[in-house]
């Protein structure tokens, strides 16, 4: 990483001390949520204009006047995110204002299930903005109702236990990476510096570009505040959710596991795994295996991309 | 300068004189052509906008929004269904106060599938906060589109604005528009002027949540920009008036009204068709006149009244069907004009459904009926007799 050693010895943190998300949001205490957007403004700076559809955040920010941003944030419609930036990359341009980054900031349910059109168009047609899917895995902002990017097997409201959910988790990155854009990459809120080098990174480059950054949430995953950066750490070192970028179609694992952890390290500390058996716990092990290998032979596959 | 165009062409032209600077669309028929041709013009470079070809109406009202909420002046159009699946972002546009002016080619709704002219998509906007002009011509269209933006750009407004012209009637037939040279609309219409666009020199939330102690107020407020519409109308079009000689009459102009024993209340082409129907009534001795309704939101309540005070009887012509109690356009004139002290009767007429012609002798029979002593308050006009559906 690079990172110059502090005088007393530790590494010194790369991630700029600038605040653009204020304290006094309306977020649950250990929302993994109000990470991803502290850390992504930290990477992105105040030129950040920032579109939001229903989701927590659309509450987080808080009741009018207030708001928990230093940087411009425009309600849009629930599945029409994709279309907002789009819309917002146009006024600006339009005004020539053309050193402001557009950002659209949308939960799971939004991007995976209602808004995935707006996204996949905006995609297709290179609008020169950011897109962050913050995950938390099911519609927590209504009080957790099953989403594509719930688990499988997980609890929701809607996937009570006896009838947890059967289907896999969506691949947003296969859907996005299938539009062959200019960027892409993973992040966990529990890793902010690969996060914010990420931001950083994509900021520079021009066109399509997007996130999806898991964000556990407290009281949807059903474990104690406090352990949400621990979780964030767990999903990534046991494979479950893995830190990589795909930069013009080259895959590159940003954090690399020797030995990864076992998944049930991670699903024990989630009530919404409680009732898993043994079988099931196996079942979940032998998948993230699958798709870690998977991930390794992309890489592989794809290391002679420029 | 003269130019031959068909109503869709008239609505492209003007969104270039009005110097829009975000276009965002979505094909559905009979808008295409406004489309393609402003397609053409921004290819060409004579009309320099950003120009979005988005998935969806959902997103072309979506794009627009986003764009004016930064301050550029933007332009969409559609028709029918793709009215309808804008309806959620209708009312986005006007509780964010932003000054979209949007094409309407008056399409009726499927099922059964159709293509062809009647009011039901725009007419079932009613209550989503935007001003609705209804054309009668093509120059209509072209001039409306000039003055919708200056309405819907006042600071006392500050909604967005329809401009409907009926299918295939308006949007597919050449008719000689004069065109305004573009140094005389600029003259009248200036940049967009929004002081609250959203900025990073001055960051702010639109479209926060807002709880029960204030949510009424925001949308009171919305409720006196458009109240503040129905006066800048009529200042804007007497203004368009002295610069361009021409204008189509406020938010209800009338034929014949002053001394009328029935008036007829009509929106839209079939003004045209009315409006010759009632001269050679009149010539013959029968007192009728024709109010068309330009404007059908703001509700234009003082222009319903003041003319309903001179006439015993109305017709009102609803091309355009509620399920309620007879059309949109009957309810809410009756609604207007309700006293203590009676009033004028007023009778409904549905007619003109899915592109069926509104023929001269379709209003001839109003007339007759309207002026018996025992119209029926609701009618469906011209309806066939089916005796048997096939199959």
């Amino acid at each position: 990483m690079g990172r110059p050693p502090g005088g007393d010895g530790m590494a010194r943190l790369t991630i700029p001390a600038e605040e653009l998300m204020t304290p006094g949001h309306l977020g649950c205490p250990g929302c993994g949520a109000t990470l991803a957007m502290r850390y992504l403004l930290k990477g992105l700076g105040p030129r950040t204009m920032l579109t939001v559809p229903a989701c927590c955040w659309a509450v987080m920010s808080g009741p009018f006047p207030q708001t928990a941003v230093r940087v411009p944030f425009l309600d849009c419609a629930f599945e029409a995110t994709g279309a907002s930036i789009a819309g917002l990359r146009a006024g600006l341009d339009a005004k020539g204002v053309k050193d402001v980054t557009v950002v659209g900031f949308a939960g799971d349910g939004g991007t995976i299930d209602i808004g995935l059109q707006s996204l996949s168009a905006s995609l297709e047609r290179g609008v020169d903005a950011i897109y962050v899917m913050y995950d938390n895995e099911a519609y927590m902002n209504t009080g957790v109702q099953r989403s594509g990017a719930t688990p499988w097997g997980a609890w929701t409201t809607t996937t009570p236990v006896g009838r947890t959910k059967p289907q896999e988790k969506k691949d947003i990155m296969a859907i996005v990476a299938a539009h062959n854009v200019p960027y892409a990459a993973t992040a966990s809120i529990a890793f902010p510096e690969d996060f914010v080098k990420k931001v950083e990174k994509a900021r520079a480059i021009r066109g399509p570009r997007f996130f999806h950054v898991l964000a556990p949430c407290p009281p949807g995953w059903k474990y104690p505040p406090e352990e949400t950066v621990r979780l964030g750490r767990l999903v990534v070192d046991t494979g479950i959710f893995p830190l990589y970028e795909i930069e013009n179609g080259r895959y590159r694992v940003t954090r690399k596991l020797g030995t990864r952890k076992p998944v049930s390290e991670y699903l024990a500390k989630q009530g919404r795994f409680g009732h898993l058996s043994e079988y099931e716990v196996a079942e979940i092990q032998r998948r993230v295996d699958a798709r870690w290998t998977k991930l390794l032979t992309l890489e592989k596959a794809t290391e002679a991309i420029e | 300068m003269q130019a031959m165009l068909t109503g869709n062409h008239a609505q492209s032209l003007a969104a270039k004189l009005a110097r829009v600077q975000v276009v965002s669309a979505y094909p559905i028929t009979p808008q295409t052509t406004i489309v393609e041709r402003i397609a053409e013009m921004v290819a060409s470079g004579e009309f320099p906008a950003e120009f979005l070809e988005v998935e969806s109406e959902h997103s072309a009202l979506q794009a627009c929004i986003s764009a004016a909420a930064v301050g550029a002046r933007t332009y969409t159009a559609t028709s029918s269904q793709g009215l309808l699946l804008m309806h959620e972002l209708l009312h986005w546009a006007s509780g964010l106060r932003v000054p979209i002016v949007m094409g309407v080619v008056n399409r009726a709704v499927a099922p059964p599938w159709t293509i062809y002219a009647d009011h039901t998509d725009t007419v079932a906007q009613r209550d989503t906060g935007w001003i609705q002009y209804y054309c009668e011509s093509n120059q209509e269209v072209l001039d409306t589109v000039l003055q919708a933006y200056r309405v819907a750009e006042d600071f006392r407004v500050m909604l967005p604005a329809m401009v409907t012209e009926d299918a295939f009637f308006l949007s597919h037939t050449f008719e000689p528009v004069d065109v305004p040279p573009p140094e005389a609309v600029d003259a009248f219409l200036p940049p967009l002027e929004m002081p609250y666009a959203l900025s990073v020199e001055r960051p702010a939330r639109f479209g926060s949540f807002m709880p029960p102690d204030q949510y009424m107020e925001d949308r009171r407020n919305v409720s006196d920009g458009m109240e503040a519409a129905a006066r800048v109308i009529a200042d804007v079009e007497r203004e368009f008036a002295e610069r361009f000689g021409r204008d189509h009459g406020g938010v209800l102009p009338l034929f014949g009204c002053d001394d009328a024993d029935a008036v007829l209340v009509v929106s839209g082409t079939a003004a045209s068709t009315a409006r010759a129907v009632a001269r050679e009534m009149r010539d013959e001795g029968l007192r009728v006149g024709v109010a068309k309704l330009r404007v059908f939101r703001p509700w234009p309540v003082a222009a319903i009244r003041a003319m309903a005070a001179k006439t015993p009887r109305i017709a009102v012509l609803d091309r355009s069907y509620t399920f309620g109690f007879g059309g949109a356009l009957f309810q809410e004139v009756r609604n207007a004009i309700q006293s203590p002290r009676g009033g004028a009767l007023v009778r409904g007429y549905i007619a003109g459904l899915g592109g069926r012609d509104i023929m001269p002798a379709t209003i001839q029979g109003i007339f007759e009926d309207i002026l018996a002593k025992d119209a029926p308050e609701v009618s469906w006009v011209g309806l066939r007799e089916v005796t048997e559906w096939p199959g």
